[in-house]
């Protein structure tokens, strides 16, 4: 081998932020080709994908709109990933936070209380939270893997909601479409900036990254979390307990995804319907973990993903692409981010050291 | 049967080098095994030994030096090749699937396709005639230490080898066992093996071996006849220095009890853990109790229940300073002044890709209050730190490096250094200078005697008897999962603690298999 990866020393600081960056090159090379194959001018394509969607004032506040929930699930989400707790059901979290948070307008829709909106904001943390406890149970309790129990919590959840617009919740005055009535002035996130859709819940997610980059850097549950994370019988030496950590993450990563989707069933979209994320919940895992699971990273990468979501629908509209490009775009950043990583512990040198023997 | 004057060595080293990233594990090491010489490479932990072994039974490649197989140039690219000219090799930790059969092992290690029915045969056969007696069909679970051992010997001498490598063979056997394995071994260098002992303890070498490479460092020091040298000049070739022995003290006579340990019954819930059976001990303040012991036989699980990783539902089982601290968890024991060190320093004692200053805030942030208003005091934290790397002379660039980026001498100082500095009513030390330099061993034992005579109450767990008996003032073995009654260190003798080990407890109990869950 003319090449050798050995093990560094210590694991390298630059990589740690390198890799994103890496990984987001070898991306943009493969779309190249992926563009040409499909037949289309690289160049056009990559400016239509990241350039077109930034032009006006407008479109720049919908990258702050779609990356909002985008932020809020992958920060709640990293926190877990830091304990090594692999909750991958966010989406299903996002959607039962929406279900509960909405019940409050959609059993009390006369209600005119300035208190509505923040009392269905928590509603929607509570039922995020109660969603994510379920997997924490089982793991707590019967050491069932949370990866499996949360991914197929999240078929139940969307399959719920489906239940209740396709039912009980349905508009009467809506001629029979699966959609519940539209949300009340109360019930609305408020407008930030006049003539978009940006709202209040993008503040909430700010808020979140703060929050989270506070609790891990400077508070004794971050560190925790990281301990248990990186040596479990550390922790255990320290006298932290692996239970309380897995339920505190749980937990928390539910109820950040309950906020996102909450805020977004009272923010752009306005009412309930059967689908009210394209798949947010998986996408945040991508954003953690481009974001080195850090909560300023995460700010940066969930900004970067909402421009492929974005960015697919610039590309489908002038350019005619299909709009699973943003999926494969999405997918080849992972792809890359995780083989590169390789690259944090391991170096590559070549091999220039005589043989023993002939 | 050494000859050191004429014909063809069986194995020859020459300039042999391996680097690692920011080590140089061997350095030009050069090496000589005559057929049927017992040759021993001595050396501390870190000498390099492991590597230059590793290196000739080709599991690891070289990156310059040229290995000679009875005068001629060979390549051993693999253990299969060693194997297949005759290099033989029993590692220190054995590669046994506990859940087999002996035969099974046996097969599952040896090159090609067996006959089982033929394989059983001859491991009867072979083993018998070395004075090793296995049964076939055992279990492993089911063996003592000193059985597995023997189904890693026997199973290389099933292939018939010109040389065996014996990776520190004794530290795992009871001093009776050991003699045991000692006849063999000679028995085996009379019939034309050759034999490369690996050890680093010298009264061994000086019984068995014809001769000695000594390494230091990575590097070839010199080659002796060990008959020849004392262990002390032994030990120098070794260490380099002149050591100074711990100054030893007298125990405070009567002091108060500070530990109490009584009637501790814990069954292991690991598979083929050790349960442990009616455990009696206590320590006074002011002294050291030092624990002896074969690896496994319950080592772990007494130390995971005085640190608090496992409790007990006896309230009366563990006692500080007359306070039940049995159901309490790690860092409420530590509160009320008990400090552990734990055997594994990376990933038990430290999290090793934290900063050291991080690892000190891991056990030391309730007791040396490094909390303030609910928030991390990063200042209080580094200061602590500081502290530790100064008093204890951990060497680092700075205590933003993580744990792993030291020595393990350094790191053992630093976590020895920080439980110290934490005024502990009690500390429970485990292998205080396993595989570290004998600077900081010599460093560490100091610290221990020293913390006893202010009045704390120590507590050592090892497995190596120099240690316990240069700092100890009471003995007590562990053998199955029971404790003997700790004697005084002038009313015990090596003798009596290798029988204690052997798993002879004197008390007519019968002996338990392992709890198999």
């Amino acid at each position: 081998m003319l090449l050798k990866i050995e093990k560094r020393a210590e694991y390298s600081r630059v990589m740690v932020y390198l890799t994103p960056i890496i990984a987001l090159a070898l991306t943009v090379l493969s779309s190249v080709i992926l563009f040409e194959l499909l037949g289309v001018n690289p160049v056009e394509a990559l400016f239509q994908f990241f350039v077109a969607p930034l032009d006006t004032k407008y479109e720049f506040s919908e990258l702050f709109v779609k990356a909002t929930p985008l932020m809020l699930c992958a920060i709640g989400l990293s926190v877990g990933f830091r304990a090594n707790v692999w909750n991958i059901g966010a989406e299903g979290q996002l959607t039962m936070g929406a279900i509960v948070g909405s019940s409050l307008f959609i059993y009390f829709p006369e209600t005119e209380s300035v208190f509505l909106l923040p009392a269905m904001i928590i509603m929607g943390a509570i039922g995020g939270a109660a969603w994510a406890g379920i997997p924490a149970f089982l793991k707590t309790r019967f050491n069932a893997n949370e990866i499996l129990t949360s991914l197929m919590l999240v078929y139940v959840a969307i399959l719920f909601l489906s239940v209740l617009v396709h039912g009980p919740w349905r508009d009467p005055q809506g001629f029979n479409f699966p959609e519940s009535q539209t949300f009340s002035d109360s019930a609305d996130m408020p407008i930030l900036l006049s003539g978009t859709r940006l709202h209040f819940g993008t503040l909430l997610a700010f808020l979140a990254v703060l929050g989270a980059w506070m609790m891990m850097a400077r508070t004794l549950i971050g560190f925790q979390v990281k301990v248990i994370g990186e040596a479990p019988r550390a922790g255990g030496y320290a006298g932290f307990s692996q239970k309380k950590i897995v339920w505190f993450t749980l937990l928390f990563g539910g109820a950040l995804a309950g906020v996102a989707g909450l805020s977004e069933v009272s923010g752009p979209i306005d009412q309930v319907l059967p689908s009210i994320s394209p798949g947010y919940g998986f996408t945040a895992i991508i954003v953690a973990f481009l974001g080195r699971l850090h909560p300023v990273g995460i700010f940066f990468a969930s900004l970067l993903m909402a421009l492929t979501y974005l960015g697919g629908e610039t590309a489908q509209i002038n350019l005619g692409l299909p709009v699973a490009v943003t999926g494969v775009f999405q997918g080849m950043v992972l792809f890359f981010l995780l083989a590169s990583d390789v690259l944090v512990h391991y170096r590559f040198r070549l091999n220039t050291a005589r043989k023993v023997a002939p | 049967m050494s000859d050191s004057g004429g014909g063809t060595p069986q194995l020859e080293l020459r300039g042999i080098t391996k680097a690692y990233p920011g080590c140089l594990a061997n350095d030009h090491i050069n090496l000589k095994i005559m057929p049927g010489e017992i040759h021993a490479l001595l050396g501390e932990n870190g000498a390099g030994k492991s590597t230059l072994v590793k290196i000739i039974y080709g599991v690891l490649e070289a990156d310059e030096g040229e290995i000679r197989w009875v005068g001629d140039l060979v390549s051993i690219s693999n253990p299969h090749a060693a194997r297949k000219i005759g290099i033989g090799m029993v590692f220190q930790h054995f590669s046994l699937f506990e859940a087999m059969t002996v035969a099974e092992n046996i097969a599952l290690g040896m090159s090609g396709r067996q006959d089982m029915k033929a394989l059983e045969n001859r491991i009867i056969e072979v083993s018998n005639s070395y004075g090793l007696p296995l049964e076939p069909h055992r279990q492993v679970h089911t063996l003592s230490v000193g059985e597995k051992q023997r189904i890693e010997i026997v199973r290389c001498l099933l292939q018939n080898p010109k040389l065996l490598i014996m990776d520190e063979p004794t530290s795992v056997l009871t001093p009776q066992e050991a003699e045991k394995m000692f006849e063999t071994l000679r028995r085996l260098s009379s019939e034309g093996v050759s034999i490369l002992y690996i050890s680093h303890k010298l009264d061994e070498i000086k019984a068995l071996c014809h001769k000695a490479t000594i390494l230091r460092g990575g590097q070839y020091i010199s080659e002796c006849d060990p008959t020849k040298e004392t262990a002390k000049s032994l030990a120098e070739m070794m260490i380099g220095t002149d050591l100074r022995a711990p100054e030893h003290h007298q125990a405070v006579k009567g002091g108060a009890v500070r530990l109490k340990v009584r009637n501790l019954t814990i069954d292991s819930d690991v598979e083929f853990g050790v349960n442990l059976a009616n455990i009696n001990f206590e320590v006074r303040t002011g002294e050291i109790l030092g624990i002896a012991g074969v690896a496994g036989n319950g080592q772990i699980e007494l130390l995971s229940a005085l640190s608090g990783e496992t409790r007990s539902s006896d309230v009366e089982a563990i006692m500080l300073d007359g306070k039940s601290i049995a159901r309490l968890n790690p860092k409420e024991r530590r509160d009320l002044g008990l400090a552990f060190v734990p055997e594994d320093r990376l990933g038990h004692g430290s999290v090793p890709e934290m900063t050291l200053a991080e690892n000190a805030f891991l056990s030391g942030y309730s007791r040396m209050d490094l909390m303030n208003s609910g928030f991390i005091d990063n200042g209080g934290t580094a200061h602590y730190a500081e502290d530790i790397v100064k008093k204890f002379d951990v060497r680092t660039p700075g205590i933003s490096h993580t744990a792993n980026s030291l020595s393990g001498g350094n790191l053992q100082k630093f976590i020895v250094g920080r439980e110290v500095l934490q005024n502990p009513n009690v500390i429970i030390v485990a292998h205080p200078t396993w595989g570290v330099d004998a600077g900081a061993a010599a460093f560490i034992h100091q610290t221990l005697i020293d913390l006893a005579e202010a009045g704390a109450a120590v507590l050592v767990v090892s497995q190596d008897l120099d240690e316990l008996f240069a700092i100890s003032n009471r003995i007590a073995v562990i053998s199955e999962g029971r404790l003997s009654v700790g004697r005084e260190l002038r009313e015990i003798t090596i003798e009596e603690i290798g029988l204690l080990m052997g798993g002879t407890h004197g008390m007519g109990e019968p002996v338990e298999t392992p709890h198999v869950a």
